[in-house]
């Protein structure tokens, strides 16, 4: 069907603190779909995510083997451009953080420290970002408001909007509507939808249904391992492996 | 029956929390009592001597008449002295414990000698820079080796107080700076910073305004007696206030006491504004805060 985007190989991870967060996981991303990592928390999902986009080298870990190929290129290298790999696999977390700065500057944020100076390209490229994540009509009298001054669901599209500035080619969003309601979570789930043909989604919901209803792919994580991967459509209808059949019918988690 | 006596107890356990808190009310107040009594004896006893000729004019007569505009423009010149080379290092040395130090034995002994500075007593400042600057690097006695001084005395404070006001800005901010494709130093450049500098200021104000007050580290480093003119280089001795107060105060014969009254007014007057200046930076930054 659809080409592998990121190819992650016998990656494992550990931390200082001992705990092994991941062990000898084997997984292809595929492009132009929405790929979504499940299972219970402390599963692996969010250090998986943090390893693709090497913000664990924020963290304290111990050690990492194995490889996470993105386009064909080890982003595990100690070589790899940190900052321009970030640029491209862009990344929302959990609770919208906005930076203590305005609407507008979050959203040039990324494109600023990209060397990206010109007032009149920062101002398209803003306006483009927040009309892409359907915030353009709720803030655009207000760009130089506080980025915390809006609500939480509107935040949360800020730092969407924050991420598709810098035009990247994988999205990674780590239970990102775990702090919204029913109608904002909507909309970021069929905006995700609209932009998987040219966007790489991967995505850790916070729950089952949000897993079941967005997947492309799937993979069930469980206390680092990865268990089964399959087809949305089958994966959550009719799982192979007895522990993921337990979390999908709610007997854990 | 039981219901009364626990109705009882409550009411003995509220006297008795009223109790506790009517002393620590009276207690704190006490603690207040001295600096109320200080500022309000100075002022009482200083205000009549401040004209505009007394600050404005050189001290006559053995300085037993005159004004005191020597020691005023001196401690002026060394604060600010102090702060361009306290300033800059002391927050550079902040970011980097803040930031960049790794967590092993080199940065522990770096913080243990930061302690160790902030508590030797200022006369021995005032030794070491004899030596070090005065003699050593032949700055003589100077507007410049006082001020070298009494950087290495404010940098405890500034290294402290910048370290701590980086380390109260959330973790969460470095990562999205970081996901967003920012690299540490720009990420603490375009947001770390300027969200602790409120804080960093606060540290700077506090230690310039502790320099602008001390008589040790000045007495052998770059003070004066009395000065008939302005310094007018950074090689010149000065004149300073809290050297100038100790002067007058003690090796003049037939002094006024308005003008010595009047001198640590004006003293008191230009560290209590520093002091206040910090308070109503912190206010204002906590109110304005975004996080």
């Amino acid at each position: 069907m659809s080409n592998s985007k990121i190819s992650i190989r016998n990656y494992s991870l550990r931390y200082s603190d001992g705990v092994q967060a991941l062990k000898n996981v084997s997984l292809e991303i595929h492009a132009n779909a929405i790929n979504v990592l499940f299972g219970p928390s402390g599963g692996g999902k969010s250090s998986l995510l943090r390893s693709i986009n090497r913000l664990i080298d924020l963290a304290d870990v111990d050690e990492t083997s194995g490889q996470i190929l993105f386009n064909g290129v080890n982003i595990l290298d100690k070589e790899m451009p940190v900052s321009q790999l970030r640029r491209k696999i862009g990344m929302v977390f959990s609770r919208p953080i906005p930076l203590p700065k305005s609407i507008f500057e979050n959203v040039a944020f990324g494109l600023r420290v990209a060397g990206e100076n010109d007032p009149a390209v920062l101002h398209s490229k803003v306006e483009e970002a927040l009309k892409q994540a359907y915030l353009w009509e709720e803030v655009y009298d207000r760009l130089d408001d506080p980025g915390i001054s809006i609500s939480g669901g509107q935040q949360q599209r800020l730092c969407l909007a924050r991420v598709l500035a810098l035009e990247p080619e994988v999205i990674m969003l780590d239970e990102p509507t775990s702090a919204l309601d029913p109608v904002t979570t909507a909309r970021i789930e069929s905006f995700l939808q609209e932009i998987k043909d040219r966007i790489t989604v991967i995505i850790a919901p916070h729950n089952m249904s949000q897993s079941a209803r967005v997947a492309d792919y799937a993979t069930f994580f469980l206390q680092g391992e990865l268990i089964e991967v399959g087809a949305g459509s089958k994966l959550f209808v009719n799982p192979q492996d007895q522990r993921t059949q337990d979390y999908v019918e709610g007997r854990f988690g | 029956m039981s219901n009364q006596s626990s109705h009882t107890a409550t009411q003995v356990r509220k006297a008795k929390d009223g109790i506790g808190y009517t002393l620590i009310h009276i207690i704190s107040f006490f603690t207040l009592l001295p600096v109320l009594g200080i500022i309000f004896y100075i002022v009482a006893n200083g205000a009549p001597t401040i004209t505009w000729d007394f600050l404005t004019s050189m001290p006559t007569d053995g300085m037993r008449a005159g004004g005191i505009l020597p020691a005023i423009v001196g401690t002026l010149y060394l604060t600010i002295g102090t702060a361009v080379f306290s300033v800059p290092l002391g927050v550079a040395a902040g970011i980097y414990l803040a930031e960049y130090a790794p967590q092993n034995i080199w940065t522990r002994f770096i913080r243990i000698a930061i302690i160790s500075l902030a508590g030797i007593p200022s006369v021995v400042y005032g030794l070491f820079g004899l030596g070090m600057f005065v003699l050593f690097l032949k700055l003589g006695n100077s507007i410049l080796a006082a001020s070298l001084t009494l950087s290495i005395m404010t940098l405890p404070t500034i290294i402290s107080t910048t370290e701590e006001a980086l380390r109260v800005v959330p973790e969460r901010f470095r990562v999205v700076c970081a996901s967003l494709g920012a690299s540490k130093w720009q990420g603490i450049r375009k947001i770390i910073l300027p969200e602790a500098m409120p804080g960093i200021l606060t540290g700077v104000i506090l230690g310039l305004e502790r320099a602008a007050g001390e008589t040790a580290p000045i007495l052998f480093t770059g003070a004066t007696f009395f000065l008939p003119h302005l310094p007018s280089s950074p090689l010149d001795a000065t004149m300073a206030l809290p050297y100038h107060i100790f002067v007058i105060s003690t090796q003049v014969p037939g002094m006024p006491l308005q003008i010595q009254f009047g001198s640590v007014l004006v003293l008191l007057v230009f560290v209590l504004v520093m002091n206040l200046s910090a308070t109503t930076i912190r206010t204002r930054a906590r109110r304005n805060r975004q996080w």
